[in-house]
């Protein structure tokens, strides 16, 4: 026993003295840097393929590893979440209203956040289509025609889903231009009228008419219908309108929270790969509309051209659309006046 | 702490008037916990729910509770609750009634069985309901056949609602049911329609009142669910939108007041009922007495 | 609440002269359990296992499904102890003391039985959240409280409150205070007699209330939710991770999750059961409800 107590001792010596640096050593090894995009519903494919692509590139580059969390729902909720506290250092959110309301609300960002990225912070587009059953039973071929009586219709609520305020605004754009303001809504108080279930966000929505078989079009994103086929089978078709809206789901870095974090420079990072080569191929190759005209042009067989209206140019920027259409007591809520 | 505590008691409870005297300890580190914890827990979340609608003013609450949206959820959860708290009492008594009055096989595995929609996490259970009634579902398909929709369709929230305010039923029936008299069995085991008849005035009297609290436990418990409802209903404003749902969707529209002004209106209307559901069960017990 | 009963345990009485309406009556009952009950269970286990066992273990093992495993199990084992605690101290003071505001207090502890779980979750937001009362000072002194674990504590304490209270209550209302009271005139102290006398003459019924709230607060999904923030493998609990799966039209790993929930809830009623039998007599009656 006595004789153990020396080399006890001498253990425990070295032991305190290797310490500091076994703990510096393991902090710079093994304890990542974490980043937390909060997102909105249907991009859980591309982030998971994008922040693989951009851990190893920061690797390569700083040495650092990175560990990214992912939030993702609708972008309302999620932006609701990140004003109530959710420590997000980006948010890539569906439209850029729902960053507004964070600027505004919990002033994590100035309100110019917008100009800060190239393409109005938006590293992609995307529009609204329509995904019908095989063999289109019901010949729906335009906007036209989801009003029609006995079509049903799904999309999810543009309370809580950003996908379905770019399919509800693209709704109004095209009853607008029959008739105005009016014959907007009275497109968009027929349409709605068709419609069985009405999801939190746009996964719902799509789970509602691929796995449940209700309903004869889901109103979807463009990349979302391309995902449903690769993923529920080949038992649906994609039709383009004659007309749809430009989406603009755009990006920002929260400066409050990357600051707080210590985060900016890889925030920044990760915001700026988003426009890079591999990232814009990343984004082509999941039925989003990259920016970079390589990665577009590779892309482009797939998707159609078709005349889009922009949110600037048809309702005045977000602000407006909101306060006109969704906001409490708004348009949105006026369809919805039980008859 | 042993004699003194003994000895101190008497001046303790001098010192509260309001405790009546006992010997045994504890009543202050009790109580004392148990007020700290109700008043982190329950009261000063309450206190915050309580408090949050009126910066829309009076005018604000009131218009926020009486829009149509509201107004129509608020009547859907409750009056879907309400109905559903009332097919679970024939359901109730006939499984309290099986399981108490008759052994047969599988009689136990089917007794323990019945907490099972208090036992699946609501969200598991919304999920599952959701793709047996759905118009391709099991059960879904066959009423589809006949022209019935269930899921997304206030039948399909009824649905979810039986199915989670079961047990509360089942459970508040079975131990009148045991304790039930031998001769009440007998009339109620014999044919014949005037023993059947008198079984049942002497039976129903005697199960009224915990059949009303099963009743309202199993409302309470509905009126609020969320999980289990929100993948089955159709979510329609106005038409298959529960309450709960309504909270959530005016919270992600930062209406924080708008929210809280749902949620204290559902708070205090289902603590309301459950009170003079309370209240009537009492007084049935003592008419029941006398 | 379901906190049962006495019933169960209790042998039937079989004497049934009329075995006609006695086997329609028990067809009819177990008509009622398989379709209500029994078919949703059978559908979570039959779609967990629709891509055979590989696939159903391989969802389990993944990083993201064991990590809400480890964060369902670190919230209700924060939790259920913290509202046993509290249910044993409640019990104590309005079982073995007369006082007055003794049902105004027996009110509160009700209360949450009727708040919705989505409530259960907004009040917190409404306190803590960056928007809440206490948001600015918490974001000042960088404490997290909601969309974190402290957040999915609160939430499911508040649903899982009464529980205990509730089961521990009437039973001690029943035992009376004599057997403490002899003890302490023999000169036994506070503490002892708590853990010598009365702890005994309440451990089963405690483990039945710990047994309820256990299983509500690893299933409680809307509470949780409200406050959770669904950030993968950080703050989605196994109930979240079901949702977050299913929208992720990943159906076999949501229902594989669902399984593991559902078994949690089987085992909860085999041992529910098992109490029932061997001490119905130290059980609760539900006389108060």
């Amino acid at each position: 026993m006595t004789k153990l107590l020396p080399s006890r001792r001498a253990m425990m010596a070295g032991a305190v003295a290797a310490a500091p640096f076994l703990a510096g050593k393991a902090f710079a090894d093994t304890a990542p840097i974490t980043l937390l995009n909060v997102s909105y519903d249907p991009t859980r494919e591309l982030y998971k393929d994008i922040n693989t692509a951009f851990a190893a590139y920061w690797k390569g580059k700083t040495g650092q590893v990175l560990d990214i969390k992912q939030s993702h729902g609708g972008s309302g909720k999620q932006a609701r979440a990140v004003i109530d506290g959710l420590q997000a250092d980006v948010v890539t959110l569906a439209l850029a209203g729902d960053i507004d309301e964070i600027s505004e609300r919990a002033k994590l960002l100035p309100a110019n956040w917008q100009s800060r990225l190239p393409n109005n912070s938006t590293p992609y587009t995307s529009t609204i289509v329509f995904l019908v059953r095989k063999g289109n039973p019901k010949a729906i071929r335009d906007w036209a025609d989801l009003v029609k009586p006995g079509v049903g219709v799904i999309t999810p609520n543009p309370k809580t889903s950003g996908g379905a305020r770019w399919a509800y605004l693209a709704a109004f754009a095209y009853g607008s231009k029959q008739g105005g303001a009016a014959g907007g809504k009275d497109y968009i108080t027929k349409l709605f009228k068709n419609v069985p279930v009405l999801g939190a966000g746009a996964r719902d929505a799509t789970t509602t008419f691929a796995q449940r078989n209700i309903g004869d079009v889901l109103l979807s994103w463009e990349n979302e219908a391309f995902l449903t086929i690769d993923e529920f089978g080949p038992n649906f078709e994609i039709v383009y309108p004659s007309s749809s809206i430009l989406a603009e789901p755009p990006v920002a870095l929260l400066d409050k929270n990357v600051d707080r974090h210590k985060t900016r420079t890889v925030a920044t990072g990760y915001l700026n790969f988003l426009y890079s080569p591999a990232a814009q191929e990343l984004i082509g190759k999941h039925h989003y509309r990259p920016r970079n005209p390589a990665a577009a042009a590779k892309y482009a067989s797939g998707l159609k051209n078709i005349p889009m209206v922009t949110i600037d140019q048809a309702f005045g920027g977000w602000k407006k659309a909101t306060a006109t259409h969704f906001a409490e007591g708004a348009l949105f809520d006026q369809i919805y006046k039980p008859a | 702490m042993t004699a003194q505590a003994i000895l101190a008691s008497p001046t303790k409870a001098r010192r509260r008037p309001w405790v009546q005297h006992s010997i045994l300890p504890g009543f202050g580190l009790s109580l004392g916990i148990t007020l700290a914890y109700l008043g982190v827990i329950v009261v000063l979340p309450l206190v915050a729910l309580a408090i949050r609608p009126w910066e829309l003013g009076p005018a604000g609450v009131f218009h926020a509770l009486a829009a149509p949206r509201v107004l129509a959820a608020l009547k859907l959860s409750f009056g879907l609750s309400a109905l559903a708290a009332l097919l679970n009492a024939p359901l109730g008594v006939l499984l309290a009634w099986t399981l108490t009055r008759y052994q047969f096989p599988g009689r136990r595995i089917l007794d323990a069985l019945v907490d099972l929609p208090f036992a699946l996490p609501t969200a598991v259970a919304g999920i599952a309901l959701t793709a047996i009634y759905a118009p391709n579902g099991a059960l879904g398909a066959l009423a589809a056949k006949v022209g019935i929709k269930t899921a997304y369709s206030p039948l399909g929230i009824f649905i979810a609602l039986v199915f989670i305010g079961l047990p509360f039923v089942v459970r508040s029936l079975q131990p009148v049911l045991q304790e039930l008299d031998h001769e009440v069995e007998e009339a109620a085991t014999t044919l014949g329609a005037n023993s059947l008849q008198r079984a049942v005035r002497v039976i129903l009297p005697a199960l009224g009142p915990s059949l009303i609290s099963g009743i309202s436990l199993a409302f309470a418990r509905a009126v609020g669910e969320y999980g289990s409802v929100v993948f089955i209903a159709g979510n329609l404003p106005g038409k298959t939108e529960i309450a709960p749902l309504l909270i959530v969707i005016k919270l992600e529209s930062y209406d924080y007041a708008g929210a809280a002004a749902v949620g204290l209106a559902m708070v205090a209307i289902s603590f309301g009922s459950l009170v003079a559901i309370n209240g009537l069960q009492l007084m049935l017990a003592r008419r029941g007495r006398a | 609440m379901t906190a049962a009963t006495t019933a169960s345990a209790a042998r039937p009485i079989s004497s049934v002269r009329l075995p006609g309406l006695a086997i329609l009556l028990v067809l009819a009952s177990a008509a009622v359990m398989a379709g209500l009950v029994l078919l949703p269970l059978f559908v979570v286990f039959h779609d967990a296992f629709a891509k055979g066992v590989g696939k159903y273990l391989d969802s389990i093992r993944d990083p993201d499904a064991i990590s809400a495993i480890k964060l369902t199990l670190l919230v209700a084992s924060i939790a259920v102890p913290l509202n046993a605690v509290f249910g044993v101290a409640a019990a104590w003071c309005i079982a073995k003391f007369e006082f007055r505001g003794k049902s105004a207090l027996l009110t509160l502890i009700d209360l949450p039985f009727s708040m919705s779980p989505v409530v259960s979750g907004l009040v917190w937001v409404l306190l803590f959240g960056a928007q809440g009362w206490f948001g600015t000072w918490l974001i000042d002194h960088d404490v997290k409280i909601i969309f974190a674990t402290t957040g999915l504590v609160l939430a499911t304490i508040l649903v899982t409150f009464p529980f205990v209270a509730r089961e521990l209550i009437p039973l001690m209302q029943d035992q009376g205070a004599d057997e403490e009271s002899a003890a302490l005139t023999l000169g036994a102290g506070g503490f002892t007699t708590f853990f010598r006398i009365t702890l005994p003459n309440i451990r089963w019924a405690l483990l039945y209330g710990v047994l309820l709230c256990n299983a509500r607060a690893m299933g409680e999904f809307g509470a949780v939710s409200v406050v959770s923030g669904h950030i993968r493998g950080l703050t989605t609990t196994l109930p979240l991770h079901v949702e977050v799966l299913y929208n992720d039209y990943d159906f076999v790993g949501a229902f594989a999750a669902a399984s593991l929930l559902a078994s949690l809830g089987l085992i909860t009623l085999v041992l529910k059961t098992g109490l029932e039998w061997r001490h119905a007599g130290e059980l609760a009656a539900n006389r108060r409800h």
